[in-house]
């Protein structure tokens, strides 16, 4: 039976065909993709914030993007992943308010974005895909039989990474 | 000492809930006279809800919102959105503006200034409220506004709390009029200093 895993704010969960995860409505946060190509192992983690040691209440490890990915690779590998073979796709961090007279909250998106990247690169895992940045939300689906990441926003077409 | 939306008692959430009741109430007075026609409002719901049981109330995170947001300084700081569903905001500012309800909805550039300009009246009357309550000096910024997802939109405020915990405060105001109701959500996220502030200026 496919199933298509709901993850919701500041969560993650992890899968395997023929089941797929799916996130709706990202804006500022970012929802970051872990695939092992070779065990078809994913994961997929809903990050709001950069980074767990700027914040007193950080007991929610999927909340963060240093935290979440960490974790999201904890219970890849218990599905028998490798992460030697991870790769990346991410996708939100937009900027959804303009925001004109206030610096730190305008730029939440990309400091999540950011951290998400400066994590990946830490742990050498590669991003092969992204859609981040701009002013819209996403939904997102992956789908680890096939590695496809789709991308959809309101009012513009379907991308497919 | 409050550090968290977890610490607050039902005590104070019976007072951050009339604070939505007068401030809600304030701000329905002034859209009837902006409207120009009778609005009623229920008893404003005060929810504290997960992350994601926020866009649920909104009716899912895919539902097309229009949020404006305003950011607060003075001596209670913070930021305040207020959330219409799309189709709702539609039927107010065409009413607005004077088309008939039903149009679609699409907004032009003069009908997103006129609902920034209901936003701004909105929270500027609820703010307005609460600061006679409190004796709190409270300014607000000039508004944002976005049409998105639910959850695109609410990400915003969401991460707000997410930086003092795990769960948002949500204060669920129904009106409407002769024609139908309409759900707004007004989502006042004080700094946490703020909370104490609020509090202690109750004699709390």
């Amino acid at each position: 039976m496919n199933e298509i895993i709901k993850v919701v704010m500041a969560d993650l969960n992890v899968c395997c065909p023929p089941n797929a995860l799916t996130t709706l409505g990202l804006g500022s946060c970012v929802g970051i993709v872990l695939y092992d190509p070779v065990s078809k192992v994913a994961g997929l983690a809903h990050i709001m914030l950069p980074d767990s040691t700027k914040i007193l209440n950080n007991e929610n490890k999927a909340k963060f993007a240093d935290t979440g990915i960490d974790e999201l690779i904890y219970h890849m590998k218990k599905l028998g992943a490798d992460k030697n073979r991870l790769i990346a796709k991410i996708a939100g961090g937009a900027q959804m308010f303009s925001f004109s007279n206030n610096l730190e909250m305008m730029r939440i998106g990309d400091r999540n974005v950011e951290a998400t990247k400066l994590k990946l690169s830490q742990l050498g895992i590669p991003i092969v895909a992204e859609d981040t940045g701009a002013n819209y939300g996403r939904t997102i689906e992956f789908y680890p039989e096939t590695g496809i990441l789709k991308v959809k926003s309101v009012g513009r077409q379907e991308k497919i990474l | 000492m409050v550090t968290g939306i977890d610490d607050l008692s039902n005590m104070h959430l019976d007072v951050l809930k009339e604070i939505g009741n007068i401030g809600a109430g304030n701000a329905i007075t002034a859209l009837s006279k902006l409207l120009n026609r009778k609005v009623d409002m229920e008893v404003p719901k005060v929810k504290i809800l997960e992350f994601h049981e926020v866009s649920e109330t909104l009716g899912g995170a895919e539902i097309p919102v229009v949020g404006i947001m305003l950011k607060v300084t003075g001596d209670l700081t913070g930021n305040i959105t207020f959330i219409l569903r799309q189709k709702d905001a539609a039927t107010r500012v065409h009413m607005l503006m004077g088309k008939p309800p039903e149009t679609d909805l699409e907004f032009s550039e003069l009908e997103i200034s006129a609902l920034k300009e209901i936003g701004n009246i909105l929270t500027g009357s609820y703010l307005s409220a609460l600061s006679g309550l409190t004796n709190l000096k409270m300014m607000p910024s000039i508004p944002d506004l976005a049409i998105d997802m639910a959850g695109a939109i609410l990400s915003v405020p969401a991460i707000e709390f997410g930086k003092i915990g795990d769960k948002a405060l949500l204060i669920e105001s129904e009106f409407g009029d002769e024609i139908k109701a309409v759900n707004g959500y007004f989502i006042l996220i004080p700094t946490i200093e703020s909370y104490s502030a609020i509090l202690s200026s109750l004699g709390l």
